[in-house]
This record gives structure tokens, sequence and C-alpha cells, in this order.
């Protein structure tokens, strides 16, 4: 089983930090795993996304094309990877940002307030957690929430990490 | 089994070169492989070592040299614009026989271009690149662990013949993480008696690729490094077969245009067409032997690169059969496209 996975948002929601804490957790519980970043000039306020494969067998390439899960943040990341995503795919979107609706009729989409669910929790900036929350709810094959929680742990650095009780 | 941590390639270079025992890194900044001197700017105090960010590419490659020359495993790094200006100096170190390791993390071309991947330097990088006649060893990993285990072979080769070696990445793969066991050192030592370490108690030496006298000293130094090369293309060759025995087409790819290839292969196999890949890993030495023999008997070969064909015009000079040898490519950063790739195999059909 392959899952590929492309997380998508404004830069400065967390949307690197959100990819490498599944690819974390995954390689935690045994999975071929790949994260690569959309890098370059983005900052808060820009867009950003990662490319996150996460396999039981070795992965052949770590560059996704067709995602079978797709988590938006943002209206922008809605409009340009929805259109791509493979056929029976699982699409999150965050209703906080995003008033649209998907268009695509041949894949499941689950919608939900990210960014008001994190902020009620302590900090809006947590939005990424809350979908990830929400992920392995929807697709238990890429890594349990223990895993997840550790992996937090792992992919923060130091500095940061005073936050973690808040994810 | 041994832990694994996720990390990006471009840590991975720094920490395996570090493994390695290079002791000196100069370079100056250029995106996609920041996080190599940034890396190194960190560790390098911690092991006693030397980091220093240059003023310019230039700079950093004569420093190179001079640590090169004083005996020091030394490395440095940059991304395409950088290599160019690094040619001089790579120039020299292999006309005065300096050993050095680096690392070119490839963006699109020409002139500063984009920052994205792409594999546009490939005839930079084996043809020499600045002036002579000289090559450098160029090593092509394709996933962030082969990168840290080539950095260590790298510094191995780079000693054992006395010449520049040239990791050949590009963005993609300096930028992606994944797992990796942290390599270990390969154990081996080189004696460097050539280095220039004060000449006390002993007579001085003289490291340099301006050869004046004797009449015949230059072409003299060419027909050694002639030998070397010879040397090198005889036993360094390194190359990796996927699904190639049955196959009616094999692509050949490197780096991340190999793992696009590779995935292609998998889907193409899915649905009955058998199709191969043929991976180097040096890209000089070109596994052209390797490559003549694999293919002689198939009906298709297809160049996969990010580039306009650049390897693949070492695919058409090991084929036999130039009629059957194909390319794709994709241009300035741009990634293959698997279902591009898929459709060009089923054409030959």
């Amino acid at each position: 089983m392959t899952e590929e996975i492309i997380v998508a948002g404004f830069g400065g929601q967390g949307v690197l930090l959100a990819g490498k804490m599944l690819a974390v957790a995954a390689m935690r519980q045994g999975k071929h795993v790949s994260h690569i970043p959309s890098y370059g000039a983005e900052m808060r306020g820009g867009t950003a996304n990662c490319s996150v494969v996460i396999s039981d067998e070795e992965i052949a390439s770590p560059t996704i094309e067709h995602p079978s899960v797709l988590i938006v943040l943002n209206e922008p990341s809605l409009k340009k990877f929805e259109k791509t995503m493979a056929p029976g795919g699982l699409l999150l979107v965050n209703t906080t940002l995003i008033k649209a609706k998907a268009e695509r009729e041949d894949i499941k989409v689950v919608y939900q307030d990210f960014t008001d669910f994190a902020r009620e929790a302590g900090s809006d900036k947590s939005a990424n957690m809350a979908a990830l929350g929400c992920l392995i709810k929807e697709k238990n094959f890429i890594c349990s929430l223990e895993a997840l929680i550790n992996a937090l742990d792992e992919a923060v650095s130091q500095r940061n990490r005073r936050f973690n009780t808040i994810n | 089994m041994e832990e694994k941590i996720l990390m990006k390639g471009n840590d991975a270079m720094a920490e395996a070169a570090i493994i390695a025992g290079c002791s000196h890194y100069f370079g100056y900044p250029i995106t996609p492989q920041n996080e190599v001197p940034a890396y190194f700017a960190k560790r390098l105090p911690q092991v006693g070592g030397t980091f220093l960010q240059a003023e310019s590419e230039l700079a950093a490659i004569s420093m190179v040299m001079g640590a090169s020359a004083g005996g020091a495993r030394v490395m440095t790094s940059t991304s395409s614009p950088g290599m160019s200006l690094k040619q001089e100096g790579i120039s020299y170190m292999a006309g005065a026989k300096l050993p050095c390791v680096i690392a070119n993390i490839m963006r699109g071309g020409p002139g500063l271009g984009g920052i994205a991947g792409s594999q546009a330097d490939y005839f930079q990088a084996t043809r020499g690149g600045g002036n002579g006649d000289y090559q450098t060893i160029v090593l092509a990993p394709g996933n962030v662990q082969e990168l840290a285990d080539l950095t260590i072979l790298a510094f191995d080769l780079a000693d054992k013949y006395r010449i520049p070696v040239i990791i050949l990445g590009d963005g993609y793969l300096g930028q992606m993480s994944e797992p990796l066991v942290l390599p270990k050192p390969s154990g081996k030592t080189f004696e460097k008696p050539w280095a220039i370490t004060g000449a006390k108690d002993r007579d001085p030496q003289f490291i340099a690729s301006m050869r004046l006298t004797p009449e015949n000293a230059l072409e003299q130094l060419n027909l050694e490094l002639q030998e070397t090369y010879r040397v090198i293309r005889e036993n360094e060759v390194i190359t990796e077969c996927y699904q190639c025995d049955d196959a009616d087409t094999v692509l050949v790819a490197y780096g991340t245009a190999a793992r696009i290839a590779n995935k292609a292969v998998i889907k193409l196999r899915e649905q009955g067409i058998n199709a191969g890949l043929l991976r180097p890993k040096t890209l000089w030495p070109f596994p052209s032997e390797i490559l003549r023999k694999i293919t002689n008997d198939k009906k298709k070969v297809l160049t996969v690169e990010m580039s306009a064909g650049q390897m693949h015009e070492d695919v058409l000079l090991a084929c036999d059969d130039k009629n059957k040898v194909d390319f794709y490519g994709r241009l300035g950063g741009a990634l293959p496209k698997v279902d591009e790739i898929i459709e060009r195999v089923k054409s030959y059909e």
C-alpha cells in the first residue's frame, strides 16, 4: 500500500512541518517514507506545499503527480491541487479559510474548520496539527496517533518545543 | 536494525563528509544547497575542523586548493552558477593532482536560471568543465542514503587517485528528506607524502599546475593524468540495473530522473509491458560497456533526463544501434512525468 500526500497552505501555516511529522511518524512504524518541500522564496504569507510518500514498499519516486491525499489549508492550494488528485483520493479542506467547495465528484472530501479548532485549543497556528489528527482518523494506514505525537518531539526543533502542549 | 533518522539530502551529505574525516569546508551560499554550509558551520567546530564562508566561489575553491595541498580532507559545495565560477580552481587542482570533493546540487540554467532542481550541468561535470585535458570523477546519487554513502566513497576516490571528485546531485535530492542510516567511515587511510607540510627535515616540495620546464614537462604531466584516467575507467564504474534482463525497453537515467523512471518501469510492468532501468551511479567514468552489452538485444533505449539530452550523448556513444535510442527530457527545473514516460514507451509497442 502506498499513500501519496500533498500538504499545502500559506507559508507559516506549518505545512512543511506537518509533512515532516507524518514522514517521521510513519518511519517510526516501519514504513518507507520520503518528504520533499516546495522550496524557494517562500515565507509566512506566501504559499507552500510538500510531497510526502508513505509506503509498505521501497519508494520509487518521491515526486507526486497525482496525490491520493490532499490537505489544503488555504484556498489557492485547493484551486491548484484538486484537479491533480488521483480518483478515489481523500481531500481535507480547512473550512475556516476556504469558503469554496471541491468540484471533483470522484474523490472523498472532508470539510473541517481546522484553524478555528486549533484556535480554541490555544493557537490558530496549530491548524496543521488539527489537520493531521483528522487525516490519521481517515487513513489509519499512515500512522497511529501515538506515533504522531511522538513525532512532534522528534520533528520540532528544541526552541519551538514550548508550543507542543498546545499541539 | 540500525537506527534510522529522517534527514535532508544536503544535511546527510555534510554529516557523511564529517564521518569521512573532512576537516575543512569552504563555500559560498547558493540555493538549493544552503543547508550544506549551514550544517558544516555548526558541526565542523565541534569536531575540531575549520568552516569558512568565503567572499566568493573563486575564493572558496582556492581555499580548498590550499587545504588540499596541505594534506587535509577538504570539501566545497555549490549549485550550478557557482559551479561555473569554481571551474578555474578545479582545473588547477586537476593539473596539480590535488584531491578534493566538490558537490554541485544542480539548479536550472543557463545563467542564474532558477532555483528548482535540474540536471543541466552534466556536460560541465563529465567533460572536465575548465580548461585543459582533464577529467573529474563524477558520482550521481539517487536517494539520501546513497548521497551519504557516495560522499564517503568520494573522499576515498579523491585521495586514492589524487583527483577532484564531483558529487552531482540535483536540487530535489538536496532538499528531500528520507530515512538514513548514518554511514560508517571506510577505514581506509591514504598517505600523502606529496603534501606541503613544512620542509623540516626534508627537501622542499612543489605543487603547481604550471609546467614550463623542461620542454616536455607538460606533456609528461598530461600523459600521467591520462594513465590515471584509464585506470579509473577500468576500475571505478558503478551502475545499477533494475529489471533489465527481460526488458524490451531499457530506460537510462540518473539521480531524481531515475527515481521517476523507476516508478514508470513499475507501472509499465503492472500493465504487462516489459521495461527496465539502467542507472549509472558514476557519470564519469560512464558505464558505456555495461550499457552496450545490456541494450544490444533490446528493442528500444530511452534516456530520461532533466536536461535537453546531455547524458543522452553518452548513451548514443555507447549503443551500437543508434536508431533504437530515444530521448525524453524536461528543462529548466521541470520534472519528468511518469505518465509521459509511460506514453512514450507504449508508443514503441
